[in-house]
């Protein structure tokens, strides 16, 4: 195991997080403590298997474990801005500008499903095995999240440059 | 012909085979809601993609990039080094006499060093700014594996202006940097010590000049650095002694 292994990963474990985080500084920080782990966990990984969905299944936990222990210890959170899914209201809708402030209002675990596979990173299939998750739970979840961006952007898209291919 | 919300997601992430996609295709020209569900649903799928794809050009981080192996062969390689060289320190330290501890010393020293090279920086003195005060704590306690607190220095007269990260013998070392209206400066030097070690108290010295208080406590070694005479200093070194050490 070494860098040379993984690092032709990090862009895309990059993007991902950013997506996921929004903060570039906090992303970068979880694809930090990702690769450490999956450094220190390469025992773990059963050589053949895909890698890279591997390491997306890690990060997940990784994140998940730290959403968890910033919301157990609410002074310890430096950045919650992104943690917890914001109540949608009429005044919020207005304020949704772009793709990026409305990703973020979802809740974690349907924004994971959603970037994961609309940035591609991820077949149905591996997404619902990197996060544990039976691929109905998949479908349900990148159904309602798909939905949820719909309501917020409708009026946004409308206005927008990208035409809707019908 | 059945068409399953299952259908329609795939038909939208383009993971349908072609004559399956036909289909869909054919149902869509039918359903006029179920196609403006999709063309939406295509369009965030853009939206997202043109938003967060930029990510994969940029240069990546030197952070991610210099994360060393902790198992395995490199960290047997490792320990085994540290150890033939832990053996040839301890025979020479047989040699010396080692009333002061040499650590903390080591300490003064190097930050006293870090102030004289920093502290005169006109448009660079820091990395990152007090501006980003979270992110500056966050990602330098992160560095050092402890949780840092730089002090709040403003009853005597000093802000933050900033920290930067530095190497020490030791591994990474965060230097924070404050400056008074006169744009006199102070930095704070904390580095990670060998607990071994055990706690030095609160001590002065001077280097080429500069007048540096330094102690340990625990696992982290402190020292603030000032160009300015020892009683000057004093009063806001007691400061940080006693926010860093409650």
């Amino acid at each position: 195991m070494d860098q040379v292994t993984l690092t032709p990963h990090i862009p895309r474990l990059r993007r991902y997080a950013r997506a996921l985080v929004r903060d570039r500084y906090a992303a970068d920080d979880l694809v930090q403590d990702t690769l450490e782990r999956a450094i220190n966990k390469f025992h773990l990984w059963r050589p053949g298997s895909d890698l890279r969905a591997w390491l997306f299944a890690i990060m997940h936990n990784v994140h998940v474990n730290q959403v968890r222990s910033r919301a157990a210890r609410p002074e310890a959170s430096l950045d919650d801005g992104d943690l917890l899914p914001q109540p949608v209201t009429d005044t919020d809708r207005l304020e949704i500008r772009d793709m990026q402030s409305a990703i973020a209002t979802l809740p974690i675990e349907q924004r994971e499903v959603i970037l994961l596979i609309a940035l591609k990173q991820l077949s149905y299939a591996e997404v619902s095995k990197a996060l544990g998750i039976p691929m109905g739970t998949v479908m349900s979840r990148l159904f309602r999240a798909r939905e949820r961006l719909r309501a917020q952007l409708a009026g946004v898209t409308s206005q927008s440059n990208l035409k809707l291919v019908r | 012909m059945k068409v399953s919300e299952n259908d329609l997601q795939a038909f939208v992430d383009d993971l349908l085979a072609p004559e399956r996609r036909a289909e869909i295709e054919a149902h869509l020209a039918r359903d006029a809601d179920a196609a403006d569900r999709v063309a939406a649903y295509q369009d965030q799928n853009a939206q997202l993609r043109a938003h967060f794809n930029p990510v994969l050009d940029e240069p990546i981080p030197q952070r991610l990039t210099m994360l060393a192996p902790r198992r395995g062969f490199a960290r047997f390689a490792v320990a085994a080094s540290w150890l033939v060289f832990g053996v040839a320190i301890g025979w020479i330290a047989n040699f010396l006499v080692a009333d002061e501890p040499m650590r903390a010393v080591t300490l003064a020293r190097s930050a006293a060093i870090a102030h004289a090279v920093y502290s005169p920086e006109v448009r660079h003195p820091v990395e990152v700014g007090a501006d980003q005060h979270e992110h500056l704590v966050r990602w330098l306690s992160k560095r050092l594996g402890a949780k840092l607190r730089p002090p709040l220095l403003t009853d005597s007269g000093y802000e933050l202006v900033g920290g930067r990260l530095l190497p020490g013998d030791r591994g990474a070392v965060a230097q924070f940097m404050y400056e008074d209206p006169k744009g006199r400066r102070l930095t704070l030097y904390v580095s990670r010590m060998n607990v071994s070690q055990g706690d030095t108290a609160f001590r002065f010295s001077r280097e080429n000049g500069v007048s540096v208080f330094y102690w340990v406590d625990g696992a982290l070694g402190y020292a603030l650095s000032g160009n300015m005479p020892k009683q000057d200093l004093l009063g806001v070194a007691t400061a940080v002694y006693k926010q860093l050490n409650p």
